[in-house]
């Protein structure tokens, strides 16, 4: 590649590789993000890839491969422009069929989307209610670039608003823009992103400063940075370097946790492939401005998302929070002024300068601009990533795009904000989802998880699950977090056991006020959240373990039983599922489970046709 | 110089000054455990918390670690703040029952009983004596491993530290096993170990048959396999 040595040098090649660009072409779009290789991504890639050389399409046919769009559920898909089509869950076979018909520029009707609702078939991906719901500002990026190819980032407009800022050359006008645009730190705390800049630039540039892309995403459940980094890393390159631009910044980190080899792999290809072009390290464009990189990898603790314990990880110690204030802003990396952003608020950057502040503001509502992209997960029919401007309710991210509970259970609550979030129960999906009406609710927005739950999940087992996970992962350091976290598992571990008594009820509430009031960093002082919600608006779940033994939801296993009803014709299904022997009777009799043996696996349950297990 | 209230009360302290200090120069008490004169604050405990600002915005933080601020308003003992320490010195007392500092500050605060599960582990995790041996000791040799509930203090890998001089800072400075190593007594000592500068934490096998009731014992659990 050819280095850049001006920004005209910059603006010809792109002029140049857009007019070369035939957006005519039909182009086979097969993404394969992590969650697209684990199912199968791969597979379809070769076949297309033998398919178009066998049959000598590679001129008439072109393959793009991407990142991860999004619709995981429905994955592996296929995306084919210019028309739009969607083909969800592809086999190798259909695979190899589609090319067949992309080459004749047909349609594969009876492998298009079918919606469950009315049955009909949707050709185009933008007519699927799960994408048509949606506001993709970033996430529609990754279906336009192939991760490994800066010059398909360039294709897409990529760069040119760091030419553009380049050209205008006014710092203080790209922290106004930020400023204006009403950015809010997508990490979790919702910090406005244009403040921050502004406190770095104003700090003396004595001894270097530096800017951090946080991408520890360690919340379980939640992976839209991952795709984000995968499916369009120059994005956020492109990011840090108008915001290094903007604050005076000499260098960079990107802190990625080492679960995410391919986002590794795509980070560590476009920065080569930027610092090649010129456009990253010494004198970028001839500008005369110098900005690089560096990639350090995380060992994959949650609380070294935490801005003053990644900042330790750094520099090569012990993950622990400190005290702040000093804040990151006047002390980081080896005690010099840093700013950290998170990576989906570094994406949001050159969407800014390219629209405009005063456009990016509009979408949203006061105070909570732009998009946000969201993980549903859990008991909707459609899960995946989603990305929705701010203050969209609850019910319309839950509902229209994740198409409401599946089979005939009743949604009763989503969880957001990770580990550290609250539950949001059924009736107040009303509220917009934004950082304020979130906390209000006793949530948080967190990196954004967002889980569905339904009559079948018990609230109690919820707060045991994710106390269990922050026991683990808190650093240790404050007393209150390490012990009280312990205690407030093996209080919620006597209630599901059926042990627990109403003083501990009240003791575990006593001790979740004292955790979040007496620790340090965020992860302490949220680490009541699930436990302070669940008992906010389920406390009649939480009596009921106590006083009745009984688990309404029949999930925690002490508290229920599993017996057969009239129902059953014999047929002898779970009989076969049942690893215990528990089950007993004659083919074609009612059958019997013996309650010694039983360990309440549930496996007869789920291979039940007739519905003739009871559990209570 | 930084002006403050604590309490009500105007001070002016130097900068860098924590609220600790501030509010000890004007005589107010601050419980503290892992917070001793001539090591860097740590804040492990969190004994020390005291609330700062005001209205919805109003906060619990540790004074130990907390840099003293201009125009803070700081309130030592608010009843959010003895709510706080009263369960934390609960939660001591439910861990690590057997440590006379753990007693005293709990029986100075009136907290008579606990209300979880009785354990008895013996180190808190303080780190005093982490902080002891890197910065009284110019040491280095034990240190935090682990994190959330595995968390221990000791030396990497559990092999016997070169560095260690075997002075016995550590266990000297130890609150969770004050009352029951007797340092500076020997005749009285079941070990007189540290005395003799040779620790028994760091020779375990050779005090193996010995009847010790200091078990269970901070400087045993160091070299614990
Ligand atoms: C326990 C804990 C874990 C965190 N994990 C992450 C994370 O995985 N990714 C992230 O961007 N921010 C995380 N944060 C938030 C960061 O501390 C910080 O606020 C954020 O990176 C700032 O970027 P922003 O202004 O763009 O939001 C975490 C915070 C806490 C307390
Ligand atoms: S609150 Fe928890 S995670 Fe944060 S510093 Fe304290 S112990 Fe560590
Ligand atoms: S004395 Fe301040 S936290 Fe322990």
């Amino acid at each position: 590649m050819k280095r850049l040595r001006s920004i005209e040098d910059f603006e010809s090649l792109q002029s140049r590789i857009m007019t070369d660009h035939d957006a005519a072409v039909p182009t086979i779009v097969i993404p394969a993000g992590t969650c697209c290789q684990a199912s199968g991504a791969n597979d379809l890639i070769r076949v297309a890839k033998r398919e178009l050389l066998d049959k000598k399409l590679t001129d008439t046919v072109r393959l793009r491969i991407t990142g991860c769009q999004g619709f995981c559920q429905m994955e592996p898909s296929v995306l084919v422009e210019p028309r739009g089509t969607f083909y969800p869950k592809v086999g190798m076979k259909t695979m190899a069929r589609i090319v067949e018909y992309v080459a004749r520029d047909e349609v594969l009707a009876d492998e298009l989307f079918m919606s469950p609702d009315t049955g009909e078939q949707i050709e185009r991906q933008e007519d699927i209610p799960f994408f048509r719901n949606q506001v993709r500002t970033i996430l529609s990026r990754n279906e336009k670039i192939d991760p490994l190819f800066i010059y398909d980032y360039i294709n897409n407009q990529g760069y040119s608003t760091l030419a553009k800022v380049f050209k205008m050359a006014d710092p203080d006008w790209v922290i106004n823009e930020v400023k204006v645009a009403g950015l809010r730190g997508r990490g979790g705390a919702g910090f406005p992103t244009g403040l921050k800049w502004e406190f770095l630039a104003n700090q003396a540039n004595g001894h270097g400063k530096f800017l951090v892309c946080n991408a520890d995403e360690g919340d379980p459940g939640a992976y839209m940075d991952r795709s984000v980094l995968e499916g369009n890393p120059h994005g956020v390159i492109e990011g840090m370097i108008i915001g290094a631009y903007a604050t005076g910044a000499t260098g960079g980190v990107i802190y990625v946790r080492n679960e995410y080899p391919l986002a590794i792999k795509h980070l560590i290809i476009a920065l080569r492939q930027a610092r090649e072009v010129g456009l990253l390290g010494e004198n970028i464009l001839g500008t005369g401005f110098s900005f690089d990189i560096n990639l350090v990898k995380g060992a994959g603790a949650f609380v070294c998302g935490e801005e003053t314990a990644l900042i330790r990880s750094i520099e090569g110690k012990t993950g622990e929070p400190r005290q702040r204030p000093p804040f990151p802003v006047q002390k980081g990396i080896e005690g010099k002024p840093t700013a950290i952003n998170n990576v989906e608020t570094w994406a949001n950057i050159p969407i800014i300068i390219e629209k405009g502040a005063h456009e990016f503001a509009k979408i949203g509502t006061e105070n909570n601009s732009g998009t946000k992209i969201f993980s549903l997960v859990g008991k909707a029919k459609y899960t995946g990533l989603v990305e929705v401007p701010m203050g969209t309710t609850i019910k319309r991210i839950v509902y229209e795009i994740g198409g409401g509970p599946v089979g005939d259970a009743r949604i009763k609550a989503v969880q957001t904000g990770g580990p550290s979030g609250g539950c949001i129960p059924a009736d107040l999906f009303d509220i917009p989802v934004d950082y304020d009406s979130l906390s209000k609710a006793g949530s948080i927005m967190g990196s954004g998880g967002m889980i569905v739950m339904d009559d079948n999940t018990c609230m109690v087992d919820i707060a045991k699950y994710f106390m269990n996970f922050l026991k683990d992962e808190s650093c240790g350091k404050c007393f209150t977090c390490r012990k009280g976290t312990q205690r407030m598992y093996e209080i919620l571990d006597d209630i599901s056991q059926g042990h627990g008594t109403l003083e501990q009820l009240q003791l575990l509430e006593e001790l979740a006020q004292v955790v979040k009031d007496t620790t340090m960093c965020g992860l302490g002082q949220t680490a009541s959240n699930p436990v302070l919600s669940t008992l906010r608006y389920f406390r009649e779940e939480y009596l009921a373990h106590i006083q009745d033994q009984r688990c309404p939801s029949g999930v925690c296993r002490a508290l229920i039983t599993y017996s057969i009803n009239e129902k059953c014709k014999g047929c002898q299904l779970c009989l076969d599922a049942c690893q215990q022997d528990a089950i007993s009777g004659k083919k074609k009799e009612l059958h019997f489970i013996d309650q010694s043996k039983c360990i309440k696996c549930g496996a007869c349950k789920s291979v039940c046709k007739l519905d003739a297990i009871d559990v209570v | 110089m930084i002006n403050l209230i604590i309490n009500g009360l105007p001070v002016s302290v130097e900068e860098g000054a924590t609220l600790l200090e501030a509010a000890r120069f004007l005589g107010f008490p601050i419980p503290t455990l892992c917070y001793i004169d001539g090591l860097s604050p740590y804040g492990a405990c969190r004994l020390c918390v005291v609330e700062i600002g005001e209205g919805p915005k109003a906060k619990l933080v540790t004074a130990c670690t907390y840099p003293a601020e201009e125009g803070l308003k700081v309130r030592t003992a608010s009843s959010r703040v003895i709510k706080a320490r009263k369960m934390i010195l609960e939660l001591l007392l439910a861990s690590c029952p057997q440590s006379k500092t753990i007693q005293d500050l709990a029986a100075a605060h009136g907290v008579r009983r606990q209300r979880f599960r009785q354990e008895y582990e013996d180190c808190i995790l303080c780190g005093l004596c982490v902080r002891m041996c890197e910065e009284q000791m110019m040491a280095k040799a034990i240190g935090f491993r682990g994190r959330g509930q595995n968390r221990s203090v000791g030396t990497p890998f559990d092999i016997q530290s070169d560095i260690c001089r075997l002075c016995g800072g550590c266990m000297y400075i130890c609150p969770a096993c004050q009352l029951r190593c007797t340092y500076t007594e020997p005749e009285k000592a079941v070990c007189g170990g540290c005395e003799n500068l040779s620790p028994p934490c760091l020779e375990k096998e050779q005090f193996d048959d010995m009847m010790c009731y200091m078990d269970p014992c901070v400087a045993c659990e160091i070299t614990k396999d």
